[in-house]
């Protein structure tokens, strides 16, 4: 399959099975590494099934914000931004070209519907915390949907400072607002005994572990937030780097 | 300056639903009354200053105005990263307000002094820089700064000038005008080099905003091709604008600030100007001796 082959009704009904191939247009190869591919179902599962998102609504103010802070190997974010139509599929084969909007590391300023920047580690989520209180602030409105903030990080980018401050600040300051998906490939050099989401739980946040390549698990973790508190999925995937 | 900069920013905070405050411990209980009547629109991240700047940016990615307040260093230095990348390359804009300057804190030692905090910000893109010099200057760039959405850094000091004399729009002020060079006096250095110029036949400027420069005025009111600057922090921050200023005049340029040289002293402000040549006395040599060598 090459792009000329992909017609313009094909092109509008892309699913998962056409991610593979999404990924392929941008590294030219069949074969990519599994620092793009980890995150791959989490962001299936968030832009097909939970987020209220669409290229109609990237300046809707009841949008859902998903922020991808692990900006590493964005290839599965842009094949799953060109399958929902938020970027064009002939944009994939130019990546980090002088002339692409799409580099390694996406920007929100060039990318419609990227809702923050992000490559150096530990960005994003003091960003959405920052994003979950301005949302606090709106008045009160029944007929208005709440949106949610949804913020991607990997386990080893937890290594990074700044995420514990988030994650201490957000479980006191109750941001229901907010979720946390933490893509857990095991990349992380020192580790986390006792588990991703003991640190999260310990700090106030509600927390779900599950497998991070199961669809219904996902959905099911990543459902209608909390009441009260902030919540931590940790999606568990094989190792980086690891043939499983 | 922090008292007006308090009772500005609770007015502000009440005038415009844009407006929110973001400290990290800081302040805090300045805020105390505000924060009681409008809990949500001061949020206080703790001892946490990675956080304050990111939070800052995504409320402003939500439409908010963020007026973000610390010490100095812990403002821009240590969350120096989150400055250029979660403001500038996100995009956002935010008023950061830093009080402590290059040696307020002169006797907390090194760890709460910031004389390098405007070259750092030189370093990126959009920044405006106001180094008011008097209460009623920061309170004009303050509303000015909140009304906008860029990025905005007030340098707030506890030393300052005994009148208010920043020109409309951030444009530089002609103090006094001479003829053997040009000396630039910023924010709070007015003063301390009016008094140091007092017998000297020199043009003197006044910028109380330095970012942008005001190249015009210096241009348009240069007598001699001699410039002095005198800079509250980083001694040489504002050499590369002179240039600029100038650069089809050959001239002759006299940086004057705080030194690099770590003193390892406590004491008072005085103290600190004293040593770095900052005070009347040593303002006095230097421009002194340069306007001697330059018209010579």
């Amino acid at each position: 399959m090459s792009l000329t082959t992909l017609s313009p009704t094909r092109r509008e009904h892309l699913g998962y099975d056409d991610l593979p191939y999404l990924m392929a247009l941008q590294t030219g190869d069949e074969k990519h590494s599994y620092a793009a591919t980890s995150t791959l179902d989490v962001l299936w599962v968030l832009y097909h099934r939970v987020l209220r998102v669409a290229p109609h609504l990237v300046n809707d103010p009841d949008r859902d914000r998903f922020l991808l802070s692990k900006g590493h190997g964005p290839q599965a974010y842009y094949a799953v931004l060109a399958a929902k139509g938020f970027i064009d599929v002939d944009l994939l084969p130019t990546l980090a070209s002088w002339e692409s909007p799409l580099g390694h590391h996406p920007d929100r300023v060039l990318v419609p519907g990227v809702e923050a920047g992000s490559g150096s580690l530990g960005h994003g989520l003091p960003i959405a915390v920052g994003m979950a209180l301005a949302l606090r602030q709106r008045p009160v409105d029944q007929s208005r949907r709440r949106p949610r903030v949804v913020c991607l990080v990997g386990d080893g980018e937890l290594d990074e400072g700044s995420n514990h401050e988030a994650i201490a600040f957000a479980g006191r300051a109750l941001l229901r607002e907010l979720t946390v998906v933490v893509v857990d490939n095991r990349s992380s050099s020192h580790g986390w005994p006792g588990g991703i989401a003991r640190r999260f739980a310990v700090e106030g946040w509600d927390t779900a572990t599950v497998d991070g390549r199961d669809h219904d698990a996902l959905h099911d973790a990543l459902g209608p937030p909390n009441v009260v508190r902030p919540r931590a999925v940790v999606a568990t995937v094989e190792r980086e780097g690891s043939d499983q | 300056m922090r008292d007006r900069f308090v009772a500005v920013t609770e007015a502000l905070l009440e005038e415009d639903p844009r407006v929110t405050l973001v400290l990290a411990d800081i302040a805090v209980d300045r805020f105390a009354r505000a924060r009681h009547r409008m809990p949500d629109r001061i949020v206080n991240v703790g001892i946490r200053e990675q956080l304050l700047l990111g939070v800052a940016a995504g409320l402003a990615l939500e439409g908010h105005r963020p007026v973000v307040h610390s010490y100095a260093p812990f403002l821009v230095e240590r969350p120096f990263e989150q400055v250029k990348l979660d403001l500038g390359h996100q995009d956002a804009g935010a008023v950061l307000v830093s009080v402590g300057a290059s040696f307020d804190a002169s006797s907390e030692g090194r760890t709460h002094q910031a004389p390098g905090d405007v070259a750092l910000l030189d370093t990126l893109e959009g920044w405006t820089v106001h180094v008011p010099g008097h209460a009623d200057e920061v309170e004009r760039q303050l509303r000015r700064a909140v009304a906008g959405d860029g990025r905005v850094y007030v340098r707030l000091s506890a030393q300052q000038n005994g009148a208010a004399r920043a020109a409309e729009h951030d444009g530089f002020t002609v103090v006094r005008r001479g003829r053997r060079a040009t000396v630039v006096a910023v924010g709070p250095m007015l003063d301390p080099v009016l008094a140091a110029t007092g017998d000297l036949d020199v043009t003197v400027l006044y910028a109380a905003t330095v970012r942008p420069f005001d190249h015009g005025t210096l241009m348009a009111t240069l007598t001699a091709p001699a410039v002095v600057l005198v800079e509250p922090y980083l001694a040489g921050t504002s050499a590369a604008e002179v240039a600029t200023a100038l650069l089809h005049v050959p001239h002759q340029l006299l940086s004057l600030g705080v030194g690099r040289v770590e003193l390892r002293r406590y004491g008072s402000p005085a103290d600190h100007a004293r040593a770095h040549g900052l005070d009347a006395a040593g303002l006095r040599a230097s421009i002194g001796a340069f306007v001697d060598r330059a018209a010579a």
